[in-house]
C-alpha cells in the first residue's frame, strides 16, 4: 500500500513536469508565432521531423505552423555549451536557475482543472494536491521565485545582472502586496460569514456557477491581473531583463540549459499565473456566466479540462499580445505604480467589498 | 613631445584609479555601456557613474569605428570617394551622396540642369524618410516598443527596393556622380515612388497610433533629456535633434541648394526639447518629404541629367565613347586624372537626415583633393550627451540616446 502511494505521487510529480514543460514550450511556439503574426511576419516555419513531416498535405502544414519548432529549441538549450564564466559564484550561479523554476512546478499541483461529476451528482474537482490553504499555497510558494532573479542577479558578479537582480526584487515584492489585496474580496465573497470558510481554489470555482468573479468584481480583477503581468516580468514591466537597458538584466551570463531554465520558469510563471486567473476570476471550467458545466463522467471530465486550458490559452494570448505591442515602464514608474495606484486602489477596493458583502448580509 | 605623451596617460591612470576606489567605497558605481551594448546603436561607448540607477557623470568615448575617411579622400580622385560616402551616414547614403557632389560641384562652380537637381532632391528626400523611419523604429525599439520598429522596417525595405531599381543597390548607392548622377531614372520607377508614397502614410499612421498617445510611451519621452535652445545652439546640434529644441534651422529654407526653393514644405520645430519633441519633429518630417517627394514627381523636368558641357568633369554616355573619337579622350581623360576641379576651398553643407553634413575641401587643382574634412552632425549631436545625461536613470540614457538618433559610421568617419 505504501508502495503504490509512493508511485502514484511520483507518476503525479512527472506528469506536472512533463504536461507543464509541453504547455510551456508550445507558449514559447505561441510568442514566436503570435509576435510574427502582429509584426507581419512569418514565423517558425522550417523545422520539420523525418517521417510525420513527410505526410504529405499534413505534414507541410504542420511544418509550416512551426509544431515541430518547440522540440528544435529545447534540443538546441540541451545540446549547447554549457559554459560557468569564471568570475561567477559557482555554487549560486548553478543554483539560481533551479529556484526559479521550481516554484513554478510546485504552485501548478493546487490549481485545479477540471472536474468530474459522478451519477449521484456529487462534483470533484480534478487537482494533483486540494488544499484547503490553495490560495494561500500558490502566493507563498511562488514568491519564492524572486529568489532565482535575485541570485542570479548576484552570483553573476556583472554589473547589468546586479541592476536586474535588485530591480527584479524589488518589483516582485511590491506588487506580491497589491496582489494578494486584490485576492482577499474574492474570498470574503465566497466564504459566507459565519459560515465554514476555506482558501480553496476549488470552492471559488464552484461559486462562479453562475456569474463569473470578473463581473461582480472587475476591479479586483483588473488589479490582480496587472499584478500578474508585474511578477511575471513580462512586458511592460521587465525590468529584470530590460535587453535594451541591461542587455539581459539576470541572465546576461547564462547560457545553454541554465538559461533554458529561466526561460522555462518564465513561461510556466505565466501560464500557472493565467490558471489562476482563470479559476478566481472567469469561472474555471464552466463555459459561460451563466452557463454552468454539468455533463457527467469521463466525457464531463475531458470536456471540462478542455475549456480551462482554452481559457488558459486566451489568457496567455493576451500576455503575448500586450508584450508586442506596449513599450517599456522605467523603473521607478514601475515602483510608483505598485505602490500610490495599484496598493490604494486594492485596500479601498477591499474596504468597498467589506462593506457591500456586510450590507447584503444584514439585508438577508 | 615625448614626456608629454606619458604624463597624458599618467593622469589617464591616476583618473581611473580614483574612480576605481570610489568604486570600492560604495559611492558610485562605473558602468560601462558599450561599445557593444543594443542600445548604443553600434559602437558608442559610455562611462557612466551611477548612484543607485541615476546617472551622475557620462563620458562618451568615440572612435570605434574610425577608418580615416578624411585621409583616404586625399589619395583618390573626387568620384572614387563617393562610395566612401555611403558608409558615413549608412542609413541615408543618397543624401550624402548627394552632400559630397553638391560640394565638389560649389568648388567647380558647375550648374547641373534642372532634371538632375530635381533627381537629387527626390533621392535625399526618399533617404532621409528612410533614416527617420530607422531612427523611429529604434527609438520604439529601446522603449522596448519591438513591432513598431519591425512596422517601419517593412517600409523602409519597400524604398530599398525602389533604390535597388534606380542605383543597382540597396545599401550602398554610390549613385552620383561630380556634374550627374550615375544614370537617369528608370521607366515608369516615379509611378511606383508615388504608390510608394500612397500606402506609406496610412502606415505611418499606425506607427503613430502606437505611440504618440501611449501614456507609457508619453511617461518615457515626455520631459527626458531636455536640451534648452541655448545648449542646442552651443552645442552645434543640427537637423532634427536642433529643432526640436524650437529653433527653426534647416539648411534647405534658410540656403536652398539643389532646388529646394521650387518645393513647398513647413519646417516643423518642437517647444521644450525633450525626447518626445525630437520625436514628434522625426515623425512631422517625414510627412513633409513625402510632401516633397509627391511635388518633385509631379513637376520632373525632362532634359539631360548630367552637365553635359563640362567636359572636363563628367565622363559622356558609353554608347558616345564607343564611337566617338573625342568622347573616348574625353572619358580616358576623366577616368585616369579624375575630374579637373580649379583651386581654391569651399565649405559645403546640405540638411541631412540627422543634421548638417558639410564638407570642406581644400584643391591645388587637378583631379584629387588636397584636403578635406567632414563635419558630421552625428559627433556634434552626441557631444551634448555630458551635459543632459546627468540626473537622468539608465533607461533615461537609452532613451535619450534613442532620441538623439546618431549613426556612428558618420560619427567616426
Amino acid at each position: 500500500m505504501e508502495f503504490t502511494t509512493l508511485l502514484i505521487i511520483i507518476a503525479q510529480g512527472l506528469a506536472v513536469i512533463a504536461v507543464l514543460m509541453t504547455f510551456c514550450s508550445y507558449a514559447v511556439l505561441a510568442e514566436r508565432k503570435v509576435s510574427a503574426w502582429i509584426q507581419g511576419r512569418v514565423g517558425p516555419n522550417r523545422t520539420t521531423l523525418p517521417v510525420i513531416g513527410a505526410i504529405p498535405i499534413i505534414g507541410p502544414i504542420l511544418t509550416r505552423l512551426g509544431v515541430f519548432q518547440p522540440m528544435a529549441d529545447g534540443l538546441k538549450f540541451l545540446f549547447k555549451e554549457d559554459l560557468t564564466p569564471g568570475h561567477v559564484n559557482r555554487n549560486l550561479f548553478i543554483l539560481a536557475p533551479v529556484l526559479a523554476l521550481i516554484p513554478a512546478l510546485v504552485t501548478v499541483t493546487v490549481v485545479p482543472f477540471g472536474q468530474y461529476v459522478t451519477e449521484a451528482g456529487e462534483v470533484f474537482p480534478l487537482v494533483l494536491a486540494d488544499l484547503d490553504i490553495g490560495i494561500l499555497f500558490i502566493l507563498a510558494v511562488s514568491s519564492l521565485g524572486v529568489y532565482g532573479i535575485i541570485l542570479a542577479g548576484w552570483a553573476s558578479n556583472n554589473k547589468y545582472s546586479f541592476l536586474g537582480g535588485f530591480r527584479g526584487s524589488a518589483q516582485m515584492i511590491s506588487y506580491e502586496l497589491a496582489m494578494g489585496l486584490s485576492v482577499l474580496p474574492v474570498f470574503m465573497w465566497v466564504n459566507a460569514p459565519g459560515g465554514e470558510s476555506a482558501l480553496n481554489l476549488h470552492a471559488v470555482v464552484q461559486t462562479q456557477e453562475g456569474v463569473w468573479l470578473a463581473i461582480w468584481q472587475p476591479l479586483s480583477a483588473f488589479i490582480f491581473l496587472i499584478a500578474l503581468f508585474a511578477e511575471t516580468n513580462r512586458l511592460p514591466f521587465d525590468m529584470p531583463e530590460a535587453e535594451t537597458e541591461l542587455v539581459g538584466g539576470f541572465h546576461t551570463e547564462y547560457g545553454s540549459f541554465k538559461f533554458g531554465l529561466f526561460f522555462v520558469a518564465e513561461y510556466a510563471h505565466i501560464i500557472i499565473g493565467s490558471a489562476v486567473f482563470v479559476v478566481l476570476f472567469l469561472g474555471g471550467w464552466h463555459l459561460l456566466p451563466g452557463v454552468p458545466l454539468r455533463i457527467e463522467g469521463l466525457l464531463g471530465a475531458i470536456v471540462s479540462v478542455g475549456i480551462f486550458v482554452a481559457k488558459v490559452a486566451a489568457l496567455v494570448f493576451v500576455f503575448i499580445w500586450v508584450r508586442w505591442t506596449l513599450p517599456r515602464f522605467r523603473y521607478d514608474q514601475v515602483m510608483a505604480l505598485g505602490w500610490k495606484v495599484l496598493l490604494p486602489l486594492a485596500i479601498a477596493n477591499l474596504i468597498f467589498y467589506a462593506l457591500v458583502i456586510a450590507a447584503i448580509d444584514s439585508l438577508i | 613631445m615625448a614626456k608629454e605623451a606619458t604624463e597624458v596617460s599618467y593622469g589617464d591612470v591616476l583618473n581611473r584609479v580614483t574612480r576605481r576606489e570610489d568604486e570600492m567605497q560604495f559611492d558610485k558605481l562605473s558602468l560601462s555601456m558599450g561599445p557593444s551594448h543594443p542600445s548604443t546603436h553600434g559602437v558608442l561607448r559610455l562611462i557612466l557613474d551611477l548612484d543607485g540607477e541615476v546617472v551622475t557623470r557620462c563620458e562618451p568615448v568615440v572612435g570605434y569605428l574610425h577608418r580615416g575617411d578624411e585621409k583616404i579622400a586625399e589619395n583618390m580622385t573626387y568620384n572614387q570617394f563617393v562610395p566612401y560616402t555611403d558608409r558615413l551616414d549608412y542609413l541615408a547614403p543618397l543624401a550624402n551622396n548627394v552632400a559630397y557632389a553638391l560640394a565638389v560641384e560649389k568648388l567647380a562652380k558647375l550648374e547641373v540642369p534642372a532634371r538632375c537637381q530635381a533627381i537629387r532632391v527626390l533621392v535625399s528626400e526618399m533617404s532621409r524618410i528612410s533614416a527617420h523611419l530607422m531612427g523611429l523604429g529604434a527609438y520604439a525599439l529601446d522603449l522596448g516598443a519591438m513591432t513598431v520598429f519591425l512596422y517601419t522596417f517593412t517600409e523602409r525595405e519597400k524604398l530599398y527596393t525602389l533604390f535597388e531599381e534606380l542605383t543597382g543597390a540597396r545599401f550602398t548607392t554610390s549613385y552620383t556622380r561630380i556634374g550627374g548622377v550615375a544614370r537617369d531614372l528608370p521607366e515608369g520607377w516615379l509611378r511606383k515612388v508615388e504608390k510608394f508614397c500612397d500606402q506609406f502614410l496610412p502606415v505611418l499612421d499606425d506607427c503613430s497610433n502606437l505611440l504618440t498617445r501611449n501614456r507609457i510611451f508619453l511617461d518615457r519621452a515626455e520631459g527626458i533629456g531636455v536640451i534648452s535652445k541655448e545648449d542646442a545652439v552651443g552645442y552645434g546640434l543640427t537637423g532634427p535633434n536642433l529643432r526640436g529644441s524650437g529653433v527653426a534651422t534647416d539648411l534647405r529654407k534658410d540656403c536652398p541648394y539643389s532646388g529646394y526653393e521650387n518645393y513647398e514644405f513647413d519646417v516643423p520645430i518642437g517647444t521644450k526639447g525633450d525626447c518626445y519633441d525630437r520625436y514628434l519633429v522625426r515623425f512631422e518630417e517625414m510627412r513633409q518629404s513625402v510632401r516633397i517627394v509627391r511635388q518633385v514627381v509631379k513637376s520632373m523636368p525632362d532634359g539631360p541629367w548630367y552637365a553635359e558641357d563640362a567636359k572636363k568633369i563628367f565622363a559622356p554616355p558609353k554608347d558616345k565613347i564607343m564611337t566617338s573619337m573625342e568622347e573616348l579622350i574625353q572619358n580616358f581623360m576623366i577616368v585616369t586624372q579624375g575630374p579637373q576641379m580649379p583651386e581654391g576651398e569651399v565649405y559645403f553643407e546640405a540638411e541631412n537626415p540627422k543634421g548638417a553634413l558639410g564638407f570642406y575641401i581644400v584643391s591645388k587643382g587637378g583631379g584629387v583633393p588636397y584636403r578635406m574634412k567632414i563635419r558630421s552632425p552625428s559627433f556634434c549631436n552626441l557631444s551634448v550627451l555630458p551635459k543632459v545625461a546627468p540626473g537622468c536613470l539608465i533607461a533615461d540614457v537609452v532613451s535619450v540616446l534613442g532620441s538623439l538618433d546618431f549613426v556612428m559610421g558618420e560619427c567616426d568617419r
